[in-house]
Protein backbone atom coordinates (compact mmCIF):
# COMPACT_ATOMS: atom_id res chain seq x y z
CA UNK A 1 0.00 0.00 0.00
CA UNK A 2 1.22 3.72 -0.85
CA UNK A 3 1.36 6.81 1.47
CA UNK A 4 -1.36 7.95 -0.16
CA UNK A 5 -3.97 5.41 1.87
CA UNK A 6 -3.51 6.56 5.76
CA UNK A 7 -5.59 9.58 4.68
CA UNK A 8 -8.01 8.53 2.92
CA UNK A 9 -8.26 5.38 5.26
CA UNK A 10 -9.37 7.88 8.04
CA UNK A 11 -11.36 9.42 6.21
CA UNK A 12 -14.08 6.27 5.59
CA UNK A 13 -17.42 6.46 6.91
CA UNK A 14 -19.15 3.49 5.31
CA UNK A 15 -17.61 -0.13 3.83
CA UNK A 16 -19.79 -1.45 1.19
CA UNK A 17 -19.39 -4.66 0.05
CA UNK A 18 -21.22 -6.75 -3.07
CA UNK A 19 -20.80 -10.29 -3.90
CA UNK A 20 -22.59 -13.38 -5.62
CA UNK A 21 -22.09 -17.15 -6.25
CA UNK A 22 -18.77 -17.68 -4.19
CA UNK A 23 -19.81 -15.00 -1.94
CA UNK A 24 -20.64 -15.88 1.67
CA UNK A 25 -17.38 -17.90 1.94
CA UNK A 26 -15.39 -15.23 0.51
CA UNK A 27 -17.43 -12.89 3.86
CA UNK A 28 -16.78 -15.41 5.97
CA UNK A 29 -13.15 -15.09 4.50
CA UNK A 30 -12.64 -11.61 5.14
CA UNK A 31 -14.59 -10.79 8.33
CA UNK A 32 -12.77 -14.13 10.11
CA UNK A 33 -10.91 -12.49 13.41
CA UNK A 34 -12.83 -8.99 12.58
CA UNK A 35 -12.15 -6.59 15.17
CA UNK A 36 -15.07 -5.77 17.40
CA UNK A 37 -16.38 -3.35 18.49
CA UNK A 38 -16.22 -1.21 15.00
CA UNK A 39 -16.39 2.23 14.07
CA UNK A 40 -17.92 1.75 10.54
CA UNK A 41 -20.62 0.66 9.18
CA UNK A 42 -20.23 -2.42 6.88
CA UNK A 43 -22.85 -2.81 4.55
CA UNK A 44 -23.35 -5.92 2.31
CA UNK A 45 -25.29 -6.40 -1.12
CA UNK A 46 -24.97 -10.16 -1.74
CA UNK A 47 -27.47 -11.60 -4.79
CA UNK A 48 -29.95 -14.24 -2.75
CA UNK A 49 -33.30 -16.04 -3.54
CA UNK A 50 -35.88 -13.64 -4.01
CA UNK A 51 -38.36 -16.21 -2.13
CA UNK A 52 -36.33 -17.10 0.84
CA UNK A 53 -35.84 -15.70 3.69
CA UNK A 54 -32.18 -14.57 3.95
CA UNK A 55 -30.42 -16.71 6.68
CA UNK A 56 -26.84 -14.06 6.78
CA UNK A 57 -27.64 -12.08 9.58
CA UNK A 58 -27.95 -14.87 11.25
CA UNK A 59 -25.53 -17.15 10.19
CA UNK A 60 -22.78 -13.90 10.41
CA UNK A 61 -23.43 -13.04 13.70
CA UNK A 62 -22.86 -15.96 15.11
CA UNK A 63 -19.51 -16.20 12.94
CA UNK A 64 -18.20 -12.92 13.74
CA UNK A 65 -19.57 -11.65 17.21
CA UNK A 66 -20.94 -8.58 15.49
CA UNK A 67 -24.10 -7.14 15.54
CA UNK A 68 -26.23 -7.82 12.54
CA UNK A 69 -29.17 -6.55 10.99
CA UNK A 70 -31.06 -7.28 7.96
CA UNK A 71 -32.09 -3.61 6.91
CA UNK A 72 -35.58 -2.40 7.29
CA UNK A 73 -36.98 0.58 4.70
CA UNK A 74 -35.48 4.01 6.63
CA UNK A 75 -33.20 2.35 9.17
CA UNK A 76 -30.51 4.68 10.84
CA UNK A 77 -26.82 3.43 9.48
CA UNK A 78 -25.17 2.65 13.16
CA UNK A 79 -21.32 2.89 13.22
CA UNK A 80 -19.92 -1.11 14.25
CA UNK A 81 -23.34 -2.39 12.86
CA UNK A 82 -23.17 -5.39 9.86
CA UNK A 83 -25.97 -4.47 7.60
CA UNK A 84 -27.48 -6.88 4.88
CA UNK A 85 -29.86 -6.14 2.09
CA UNK A 86 -32.87 -7.98 2.12
CA UNK A 87 -33.60 -10.44 -0.57
CA UNK A 88 -35.84 -8.73 -3.74
CA UNK A 89 -35.30 -5.10 -3.00
CA UNK A 90 -33.12 -2.57 -3.86
CA UNK A 91 -31.15 -0.72 -1.06
CA UNK A 92 -30.47 2.98 -1.21
CA UNK A 93 -29.23 5.53 1.02
CA UNK A 94 -30.95 8.74 1.79
CA UNK A 95 -29.19 12.23 2.60
CA UNK A 96 -29.02 11.91 6.42
CA UNK A 97 -27.65 8.98 6.13
CA UNK A 98 -30.50 6.43 6.32
CA UNK A 99 -31.28 3.48 4.08
CA UNK A 100 -34.75 3.15 2.04
CA UNK A 101 -35.44 0.27 0.28
CA UNK A 102 -37.17 -0.18 -3.12
CA UNK A 103 -39.00 -2.32 -5.49
CA UNK A 104 -37.83 -1.03 -9.09
CA UNK A 105 -37.28 -3.70 -11.89
CA UNK A 106 -33.93 -6.02 -11.32
CA UNK A 107 -30.79 -4.57 -12.37
CA UNK A 108 -29.17 -6.68 -15.05
CA UNK A 109 -31.47 -9.21 -13.16
CA UNK A 110 -30.47 -8.71 -9.86
CA UNK A 111 -32.67 -7.32 -7.32
CA UNK A 112 -30.71 -6.19 -5.13
CA UNK A 113 -28.49 -4.68 -7.46
CA UNK A 114 -25.13 -4.12 -6.25
CA UNK A 115 -24.50 -1.11 -9.26
CA UNK A 116 -27.38 0.64 -7.82
CA UNK A 117 -26.46 0.76 -3.87
CA UNK A 118 -23.00 1.37 -4.90
CA UNK A 119 -24.22 4.53 -7.10
CA UNK A 120 -26.31 5.66 -4.13
CA UNK A 121 -23.26 4.91 -1.60
CA UNK A 122 -20.76 7.43 -3.93
CA UNK A 123 -24.04 9.49 -4.21
CA UNK A 124 -24.33 10.51 -0.12
CA UNK A 125 -20.79 9.24 0.84
CA UNK A 126 -18.54 10.26 -2.02
CA UNK A 127 -14.89 10.13 -1.13
CA UNK A 128 -15.88 8.45 2.30
CA UNK A 129 -16.58 5.23 0.85
CA UNK A 130 -14.86 2.11 0.74
CA UNK A 131 -16.13 -0.56 -1.75
CA UNK A 132 -15.25 -4.26 -2.20
CA UNK A 133 -15.92 -6.46 -4.78
CA UNK A 134 -15.65 -10.19 -3.95
CA UNK A 135 -16.97 -13.60 -5.66
CA UNK A 136 -19.52 -13.57 -8.16
CA UNK A 137 -21.01 -14.86 -11.81
CA UNK A 138 -22.06 -11.33 -13.21
CA UNK A 139 -20.33 -8.07 -13.47
CA UNK A 140 -22.80 -6.60 -11.15
CA UNK A 141 -20.95 -3.99 -9.23
CA UNK A 142 -18.41 -3.03 -11.66
CA UNK A 143 -19.70 0.22 -12.80
CA UNK A 144 -20.67 0.93 -9.38
CA UNK A 145 -17.53 0.34 -7.78
CA UNK A 146 -15.85 2.97 -10.91
CA UNK A 147 -18.76 5.41 -9.36
CA UNK A 148 -17.19 4.87 -5.96
CA UNK A 149 -13.86 5.03 -7.33
CA UNK A 150 -14.75 8.50 -9.39
CA UNK A 151 -16.49 10.36 -6.40
CA UNK A 152 -13.47 9.80 -4.49
CA UNK A 153 -13.86 7.01 -2.39
CA UNK A 154 -12.02 3.84 -2.45
CA UNK A 155 -12.38 0.81 -4.17
CA UNK A 156 -10.72 -3.10 -3.68
CA UNK A 157 -11.15 -6.14 -5.37
CA UNK A 158 -10.53 -9.73 -3.96
CA UNK A 159 -7.83 -11.06 -5.91
CA UNK A 160 -10.10 -12.93 -8.69
CA UNK A 161 -7.68 -15.90 -8.54
CA UNK A 162 -8.71 -16.18 -4.62
CA UNK A 163 -12.57 -15.49 -5.69
CA UNK A 164 -14.06 -18.74 -5.93
CA UNK A 165 -16.19 -17.62 -9.41
CA UNK A 166 -13.49 -14.62 -10.31
CA UNK A 167 -16.08 -13.05 -13.14
CA UNK A 168 -17.38 -10.74 -10.76
CA UNK A 169 -14.01 -9.58 -9.61
CA UNK A 170 -12.60 -9.28 -12.93
CA UNK A 171 -15.07 -7.02 -14.37
CA UNK A 172 -14.86 -4.97 -11.45
CA UNK A 173 -10.93 -4.71 -11.75
CA UNK A 174 -11.47 -3.99 -15.70
CA UNK A 175 -14.33 -1.26 -14.98
CA UNK A 176 -12.32 0.32 -12.17
CA UNK A 177 -8.42 0.51 -12.86
CA UNK A 178 -7.63 2.18 -9.65
CA UNK A 179 -9.09 -0.54 -7.87
CA UNK A 180 -6.77 -2.29 -5.13
CA UNK A 181 -6.83 -6.18 -6.32
CA UNK A 182 -6.02 -7.61 -2.07
CA UNK A 183 -6.60 -11.36 -1.11
CA UNK A 184 -8.31 -12.21 1.61
CA UNK A 185 -5.43 -11.95 3.98
CA UNK A 186 -4.90 -8.27 3.01
CA UNK A 187 -8.57 -7.42 3.07
CA UNK A 188 -8.63 -8.68 6.52
CA UNK A 189 -6.10 -6.73 7.58
CA UNK A 190 -7.78 -3.44 5.74
CA UNK A 191 -10.93 -4.07 7.57
CA UNK A 192 -9.52 -3.97 10.72
CA UNK A 193 -8.04 -0.27 10.10
CA UNK A 194 -11.46 0.60 10.89
CA UNK B 1 -18.16 23.78 1.28
CA UNK B 2 -16.27 20.99 -0.89
CA UNK B 3 -17.28 20.93 -5.41
CA UNK B 4 -18.96 17.70 -4.30
CA UNK B 5 -21.04 19.09 -1.59
CA UNK B 6 -22.12 22.37 -4.07
CA UNK B 7 -22.96 19.60 -6.66
CA UNK B 8 -25.01 18.15 -3.90
CA UNK B 9 -26.41 20.89 -3.06
CA UNK B 10 -27.46 21.81 -6.44
CA UNK B 11 -28.72 18.54 -7.54
CA UNK B 12 -31.34 18.96 -4.54
CA UNK B 13 -32.63 22.70 -5.27
CA UNK B 14 -33.05 21.15 -8.71
CA UNK B 15 -34.94 17.97 -7.81
CA UNK B 16 -37.13 20.31 -5.28
CA UNK B 17 -37.78 22.97 -8.10
CA UNK B 18 -38.73 20.19 -10.29
CA UNK B 19 -41.08 18.58 -7.17
CA UNK B 20 -42.84 22.27 -7.14
CA UNK B 21 -43.18 22.30 -10.33
CA UNK B 22 -45.05 19.58 -10.56
CA UNK B 23 -47.03 20.24 -7.61
CA UNK B 24 -47.96 23.68 -9.08
CA UNK B 25 -48.42 22.57 -12.56
CA UNK B 26 -50.31 19.12 -12.01
CA UNK B 27 -51.48 19.37 -8.36
CA UNK B 28 -49.26 15.90 -7.96
CA UNK B 29 -47.38 16.27 -4.40
CA UNK B 30 -43.85 14.17 -4.50
CA UNK B 31 -42.37 16.70 -2.07
CA UNK B 32 -42.41 14.40 1.00
CA UNK B 33 -41.44 11.43 -0.93
CA UNK B 34 -38.00 9.18 -0.58
CA UNK B 35 -35.87 11.47 -2.53
CA UNK B 36 -33.39 8.93 -3.06
CA UNK B 37 -35.70 6.62 -5.01
CA UNK B 38 -37.51 9.73 -6.66
CA UNK B 39 -33.94 10.92 -7.58
CA UNK B 40 -33.46 7.17 -9.17
CA UNK B 41 -36.21 7.23 -11.02
CA UNK B 42 -36.42 10.72 -12.29
CA UNK B 43 -32.83 9.89 -13.30
CA UNK B 44 -34.20 6.89 -15.57
CA UNK B 45 -36.43 8.94 -16.78
CA UNK B 46 -34.76 12.03 -18.63
CA UNK B 47 -33.31 10.27 -21.57
CA UNK B 48 -36.69 9.28 -22.47
CA UNK B 49 -37.94 12.82 -22.54
CA UNK B 50 -34.52 13.62 -24.33
CA UNK B 51 -33.46 15.49 -21.19
CA UNK B 52 -30.78 15.81 -19.95
CA UNK B 53 -31.34 17.60 -16.30
CA UNK B 54 -33.43 18.45 -13.72
CA UNK B 55 -33.91 21.47 -14.96
CA UNK B 56 -34.12 20.69 -18.66
CA UNK B 57 -37.40 18.77 -17.30
CA UNK B 58 -38.80 20.84 -15.28
CA UNK B 59 -38.98 22.97 -18.43
CA UNK B 60 -40.42 20.98 -20.49
CA UNK B 61 -43.03 19.72 -18.52
CA UNK B 62 -44.17 22.97 -17.10
CA UNK B 63 -45.47 23.44 -20.86
CA UNK B 64 -46.14 19.90 -22.32
CA UNK B 65 -48.77 18.20 -20.60
CA UNK B 66 -47.83 15.06 -22.33
CA UNK B 67 -44.37 14.75 -21.29
CA UNK B 68 -45.63 15.01 -17.91
CA UNK B 69 -48.21 12.32 -18.58
CA UNK B 70 -45.31 10.15 -19.99
CA UNK B 71 -43.20 10.90 -16.85
CA UNK B 72 -46.10 10.55 -14.23
CA UNK B 73 -45.95 6.30 -14.43
CA UNK B 74 -41.86 6.34 -14.28
CA UNK B 75 -42.43 7.78 -10.94
CA UNK B 76 -45.27 5.76 -9.45
CA UNK B 77 -44.80 2.82 -11.27
CA UNK B 78 -45.03 0.10 -8.68
CA UNK B 79 -43.42 -3.13 -9.79
CA UNK B 80 -45.74 -5.95 -7.91
CA UNK B 81 -46.60 -9.62 -8.78
CA UNK B 82 -49.68 -11.80 -7.53
CA UNK B 83 -49.31 -13.87 -4.27
CA UNK B 84 -45.71 -11.93 -3.63
CA UNK B 85 -44.42 -13.14 0.07
CA UNK B 86 -46.04 -16.41 0.24
CA UNK B 87 -45.21 -16.59 3.87
CA UNK B 88 -47.07 -13.14 4.48
CA UNK B 89 -50.83 -14.83 2.37
CA UNK B 90 -50.16 -17.98 4.31
CA UNK B 91 -50.02 -15.91 7.81
CA UNK B 92 -53.73 -13.94 6.81
CA UNK B 93 -55.00 -17.48 6.34
CA UNK B 94 -54.00 -18.96 9.46
CA UNK B 95 -53.83 -15.55 11.60
CA UNK B 96 -56.34 -13.08 10.22
CA UNK B 97 -59.18 -15.41 8.08
CA UNK B 98 -60.32 -16.52 11.26
CA UNK B 99 -61.20 -13.17 13.21
CA UNK B 100 -62.62 -12.08 9.56
CA UNK B 101 -65.24 -14.73 9.55
CA UNK B 102 -67.24 -13.08 12.88
CA UNK B 103 -67.88 -9.67 10.83
CA UNK B 104 -71.60 -9.63 8.78
CA UNK B 105 -69.63 -7.63 6.16
CA UNK B 106 -65.90 -7.05 5.27
CA UNK B 107 -64.62 -4.39 3.52
CA UNK B 108 -61.01 -3.94 3.00
CA UNK B 109 -58.75 -0.96 1.56
CA UNK B 110 -55.56 -2.17 -0.49
CA UNK B 111 -53.80 1.37 -0.31
CA UNK B 112 -51.34 1.87 -3.49
CA UNK B 113 -52.99 -0.89 -5.12
CA UNK B 114 -51.30 -0.36 -8.39
CA UNK B 115 -52.13 -2.77 -11.00
CA UNK B 116 -53.90 -4.98 -8.94
CA UNK B 117 -52.28 -8.14 -8.22
CA UNK B 118 -52.18 -7.97 -4.39
CA UNK B 119 -56.13 -7.34 -4.81
CA UNK B 120 -56.81 -10.09 -6.95
CA UNK B 121 -54.47 -12.35 -4.84
CA UNK B 122 -56.63 -11.35 -1.81
CA UNK B 123 -59.89 -11.87 -3.82
CA UNK B 124 -58.68 -15.42 -4.60
CA UNK B 125 -57.73 -16.25 -1.25
CA UNK B 126 -60.84 -14.64 0.16
CA UNK B 127 -62.92 -17.17 -2.26
CA UNK B 128 -60.81 -20.50 -0.87
CA UNK B 129 -61.81 -19.43 2.48
CA UNK B 130 -65.76 -18.58 1.62
CA UNK B 131 -65.70 -14.89 2.56
CA UNK B 132 -65.49 -13.28 -0.55
CA UNK B 133 -69.73 -13.29 -1.20
CA UNK B 134 -69.40 -10.83 2.13
CA UNK B 135 -66.43 -8.47 0.71
CA UNK B 136 -65.78 -5.58 -1.15
CA UNK B 137 -62.37 -4.70 -1.61
CA UNK B 138 -61.33 -1.43 -2.35
CA UNK B 139 -58.01 -0.67 -4.45
CA UNK B 140 -56.78 2.92 -4.70
CA UNK B 141 -53.42 4.21 -5.76
CA UNK B 142 -52.51 7.69 -7.90
CA UNK B 143 -51.11 6.32 -10.84
CA UNK B 144 -54.31 5.93 -12.95
CA UNK B 145 -53.20 4.45 -15.92
CA UNK B 146 -52.55 1.45 -13.13
CA UNK B 147 -55.74 1.41 -12.10
CA UNK B 148 -57.16 1.18 -15.85
CA UNK B 149 -54.96 -2.09 -16.01
CA UNK B 150 -56.60 -3.43 -12.75
CA UNK B 151 -59.90 -2.86 -13.41
CA UNK B 152 -59.15 -5.12 -16.43
CA UNK B 153 -57.38 -7.79 -15.28
CA UNK B 154 -55.44 -8.14 -17.87
CA UNK B 155 -52.23 -10.00 -17.25
CA UNK B 156 -49.64 -11.75 -19.90
CA UNK B 157 -49.52 -16.00 -19.79
CA UNK B 158 -46.05 -15.32 -18.22
CA UNK B 159 -47.79 -13.38 -15.08
CA UNK B 160 -49.88 -16.20 -14.89
CA UNK B 161 -47.52 -18.94 -14.67
CA UNK B 162 -45.68 -16.91 -12.33
CA UNK B 163 -48.59 -16.52 -10.56
CA UNK B 164 -49.45 -20.00 -10.54
CA UNK B 165 -46.12 -21.11 -8.89
CA UNK B 166 -46.38 -18.35 -6.28
CA UNK B 167 -50.45 -19.46 -5.39
CA UNK B 168 -49.11 -22.89 -4.91
CA UNK B 169 -46.09 -21.77 -2.45
CA UNK B 170 -49.02 -19.47 -0.71
CA UNK B 171 -51.07 -22.45 0.33
CA UNK B 172 -53.12 -22.85 -2.25
CA UNK B 173 -54.68 -25.97 -3.18
CA UNK B 174 -57.53 -25.55 -5.84
CA UNK B 175 -56.77 -25.22 -10.01
CA UNK B 176 -55.35 -21.37 -10.15
CA UNK B 177 -56.40 -21.91 -13.79
CA UNK B 178 -60.39 -21.81 -12.89
CA UNK B 179 -59.28 -17.95 -11.51
CA UNK B 180 -58.74 -16.76 -15.28
CA UNK B 181 -59.58 -17.07 -18.78
CA UNK B 182 -57.28 -17.05 -21.13
CA UNK B 183 -57.19 -16.51 -25.17
CA UNK B 184 -53.86 -17.09 -27.49
CA UNK B 185 -52.00 -13.31 -26.27
CA UNK B 186 -53.26 -13.13 -22.34
CA UNK B 187 -55.30 -14.05 -19.38
CA UNK B 188 -58.54 -12.25 -18.09
CA UNK B 189 -58.91 -12.74 -14.10
CA UNK B 190 -62.79 -14.16 -13.53
CA UNK B 191 -65.83 -11.45 -13.59
CA UNK B 192 -66.48 -12.69 -10.10
CA UNK B 193 -63.42 -12.21 -8.77
CA UNK B 194 -63.34 -8.28 -10.58
CA UNK B 195 -67.26 -7.71 -9.27
CA UNK B 196 -66.25 -7.64 -5.83
CA UNK B 197 -62.98 -4.75 -6.08
CA UNK B 198 -63.63 -1.36 -6.39
CA UNK B 199 -60.22 0.26 -8.02
CA UNK B 200 -60.36 4.25 -7.51
CA UNK B 201 -58.17 6.96 -7.44
CA UNK B 202 -57.30 8.35 -4.01
CA UNK B 203 -53.89 9.71 -2.80
CA UNK B 204 -52.46 9.36 0.09
CA UNK B 205 -50.78 12.70 0.12
CA UNK B 206 -54.02 14.67 0.01
CA UNK B 207 -56.76 12.68 0.32
CA UNK B 208 -59.19 11.79 3.12
CA UNK B 209 -60.25 8.11 4.58
CA UNK B 210 -63.45 7.25 2.28
CA UNK B 211 -64.67 4.78 4.16
CA UNK B 212 -64.81 2.56 7.74
CA UNK B 213 -62.83 -0.81 6.83
CA UNK B 214 -61.99 -4.24 8.84
CA UNK B 215 -58.30 -4.55 6.73
CA UNK B 216 -55.86 -2.29 5.73
CA UNK B 217 -53.05 -3.64 3.39
CA UNK B 218 -50.29 -1.35 2.35
CA UNK B 219 -47.31 -2.86 1.49
CA UNK B 220 -44.11 -1.76 -0.20
CA UNK B 221 -45.90 1.46 -0.47
CA UNK B 222 -44.69 3.15 2.23
CA UNK B 223 -41.13 2.79 1.79
CA UNK B 224 -41.20 5.90 -0.89
CA UNK B 225 -42.72 7.66 1.44
CA UNK B 226 -40.42 10.10 4.15
CA UNK B 227 -40.89 9.59 7.71
CA UNK B 228 -43.49 12.14 7.90
CA UNK B 229 -45.38 11.07 5.52
CA UNK B 230 -45.55 7.61 6.21
CA UNK B 231 -46.91 9.49 9.27
CA UNK B 232 -50.04 10.46 7.64
CA UNK B 233 -50.48 7.25 5.65
CA UNK B 234 -50.82 5.74 8.95
CA UNK B 235 -52.77 8.45 10.34
CA UNK B 236 -55.50 7.70 7.44
CA UNK B 237 -55.39 3.64 8.05
CA UNK B 238 -56.16 3.74 11.90
CA UNK B 239 -58.87 6.24 11.49
CA UNK B 240 -60.67 3.97 8.26
CA UNK B 241 -59.87 0.78 10.85
CA UNK B 242 -62.83 -0.35 12.72
CA UNK B 243 -61.44 -1.37 16.37
CA UNK B 244 -60.16 -4.96 16.10
CA UNK B 245 -59.60 -3.93 12.38
CA UNK B 246 -56.02 -5.43 11.10
CA UNK B 247 -53.42 -3.19 9.24
CA UNK B 248 -50.71 -5.14 7.11
CA UNK B 249 -47.12 -3.51 6.10
CA UNK B 250 -44.58 -4.80 3.71
CA UNK B 251 -41.99 -7.38 5.03
CA UNK B 252 -39.20 -4.49 5.36
CA UNK B 253 -41.52 -1.74 6.94
CA UNK B 254 -42.05 -0.59 10.06
CA UNK B 255 -45.02 0.91 12.05
CA UNK B 256 -42.56 1.46 15.61
CA UNK B 257 -41.55 5.18 14.21
CA UNK B 258 -45.24 6.19 14.16
CA UNK B 259 -46.90 7.75 17.55
CA UNK B 260 -49.60 5.47 16.48
CA UNK B 261 -47.71 2.50 17.19
CA UNK B 262 -48.74 1.90 20.67
CA UNK B 263 -52.00 1.04 19.61
CA UNK B 264 -51.90 -1.89 18.26
CA UNK B 265 -50.96 -5.58 19.03
CA UNK B 266 -48.52 -7.51 16.85
CA UNK B 267 -50.26 -10.14 15.16
CA UNK B 268 -47.18 -11.41 13.33
CA UNK B 269 -44.23 -9.86 13.31
CA UNK B 270 -42.08 -11.29 10.75
CA UNK B 271 -45.26 -10.54 8.36
CA UNK B 272 -45.80 -7.27 9.95
CA UNK B 273 -49.88 -7.79 10.60
CA UNK B 274 -50.80 -5.33 13.26
CA UNK B 275 -54.17 -4.89 15.00
CA UNK B 276 -55.56 -2.25 16.05
CA UNK B 277 -56.96 -1.33 19.70
CA UNK B 278 -56.65 -4.71 21.72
Amino acid sequence: MNSVLPEKLKNIGIIVIGASAGGVEALGNILASVSSPRRVPIVVVMHLSPDEKSLLPELFASKTGLLTREVEDKDPIHPGVLYFAPPNYHLLIERGEFFSLNVDEPVNFSRPSIDTFFDSTAEIFGSRALGIILSGANDDGARGLATIAAAGGMGVVMDPAQAAVATMPQRAAEECPGALVLGAEEIRNLLNEF
Amino acid sequence: MSSADERAELGVESLNALLDTILKRYGYDFRQYSQASLRRRLTQALPRLQCKTFDELKDLIVSDGDAFRKLLPQITVSVTEMFRDASFFRALRELVVPHLRTYPSLKIWIAGCATGEEAYSLAILLKEEGLLDKTLIYGTDINLNALEKAKAGIFSHQQMRQATEAYQKAGGTKEFSSYYHSDYSSSVISATLRSKIVFTDHSLVTDSVFSEVQMVLCRNVMIYFDRQLQDRALGLFDEALCRRGFLAIGPKESIRFSKLHKLYSVVSESEKIYQKGI
